[in-house]
């Protein structure tokens, strides 16, 4: 009876660690918080290393990113406003990338949930998106952060003491570059 | 001691059944706002083929979401055809399958396929549902009625009345040469059926 308690005792500890893993969170990230604990890998890209200010293999946290901002899009090629808000999110890129000042400080990357990485690359190479895309292959961090609809915003301020922030978070909703870049800049305090 | 026994056999179902639900997971697009119908797990599929790889693929005609009638022999010595089959109108996964679709027209066109997308729903209810898609490049049949008579052919049609998440790829010569009847409660990935309409036009 011992080893069948035992048995019973290890099985459950197993399955509930194992829930606990895929445990999804119960609510979106949220302006004031930490983002949700998850890894990206490294781009192999020495363009997108670049952008991002990585270099190695293996994985990075997006706090990791070398910006003081950083703009999460969680998306999916499956969304049809997500692929309406491409071009605008693009044109978001240019502004930013066209202004010396901002260029280095703001950083956008993608995370598709339940994308794989052909998925991804067939929703970068329809809207010619020239920022990093990421496949979230088993909604692993779609589940982190709380099922949201997409498109889901999420502005990242990186702190100076390595500890970051999320400063604006929103469900769908794209303004247009400007407007959007407008906000960003308010929120995290860079304008 | 058996009281305890038991009490470690619920909390093990409890967390077992925890799990599984966890399993099923997707990615809802805000253009379809508060109108998607959330449901459970189902059991994975639920019907018998009654096609074959090899075989000829059995002719229909559907009528579309356009106004017209479409019938699947029109394309023969024309084009590959893939046929998407999708449960429901404004359920989780299928609410995001199609639209993926849209946006790599031109994988199909390389391999000279049309992509004709079916339901059992009813023609107004499939409009409603597909113009918050977007504008879709391929046609939308209703096979309503007789209630599923195309998904039966295929032995597609579950117990409960609606279609499996099913692709076929048919080529031109109205031979299916690919088949997957996919786990309902998750989205095929778009690479498999890429392979699959690659491998058919290659022929």
């Amino acid at each position: 009876m011992k080893k069948a308690k035992g048995f019973f005792l290890s099985f459950t500890f197993v399955l509930f660690v194992a829930t606990a893993l895929s445990a999804t969170a119960s609510k979106a990230p949220e302006k004031g918080e930490t983002l949700p604990v998850f890894n990206l890998p490294i781009p192999k890209s020495s363009a997108e290393k670049a952008y991002l200010g990585l270099s190695g293999d293996g994985l990075f946290k997006i706090p990791q990113i070398k910006a003081k901002v950083v703009i999460v899009e969680i998306y999916s090629m499956y969304c049809p406003y997500c692929q309406k808000d491409a071009p605008g999110i693009n044109e978001l890129y240019r502004l930013i990338d066209k202004n010396p000042d901002l260029k280095t400080k703001i950083k956008i990357i993608g995370i598709g949930a339940g994308n794989t990485q052909f998925e991804v690359d067939a929703f970068k190479k329809t809207y010619q998106v020239p920022f990093p895309l990421f496949p979230d292959k088993d909604f692993s961090i779609h589940k982190a952060c709380g099922e949201v609809r997409t498109p889901y915003f999420i502005v990242v301020k990186n702190n100076e003491d390595g500890s970051h922030q999320i400063v604006h978070a929103q469900m769908g909703g794209f303004p247009g570059a400007q407007p959007f870049l407008d906000l960003v800049l308010k929120a995290s305090g860079l304008k | 001691m058996p009281k305890k026994i038991g009490l470690y056999w619920i909390v093990t179902i409890a967390l077992l059944f925890a799990s599984l639900f966890s399993d099923m997971a997707y990615a809802t697009s805000d253009a379809f706002k508060e109108n998607i119908y959330q449901v459970k797990m189902l059991k994975p599929v639920d019907s018998k083929l009654k096609v074959k790889v090899g075989s000829q693929a059995p002719d229909f005609t559907l009528p579309s979401v356009a106004r017209d009638k479409v019938t699947l022999s029109q394309y023969r010595g024309k084009k590959n055809v893939v046929l998407s089959f999708v449960p429901a109108a404004w359920t989780p996964v299928c609410s995001d399958q199609w639209p993926g679709y849209n946006i790599v027209k031109d994988t199909f066109e390389q391999n000279n396929a049309i992509l004709l997308g079916i339901t059992v729903d009813n023609i107004p209810t499939l409009f409603a549902w597909t113009n918050q898609m977007g504008k879709l490049w391929f046609p939308i049949l209703s096979d309503f009625w007789p209630h599923a008579a195309v998904a039966k052919k295929y032995g597609v049609l579950r117990t409960d009345g609606v279609s499996e998440r099913a692709l076929f790829v048919i080529d031109k010569k109205g031979i299916i040469r690919y088949i997957d009847v996919h786990d309902i409660n998750k989205r095929p990935p778009l690479e498999d059926l890429v392979a699959a309409l690659e491998k058919v036009n290659q022929r």
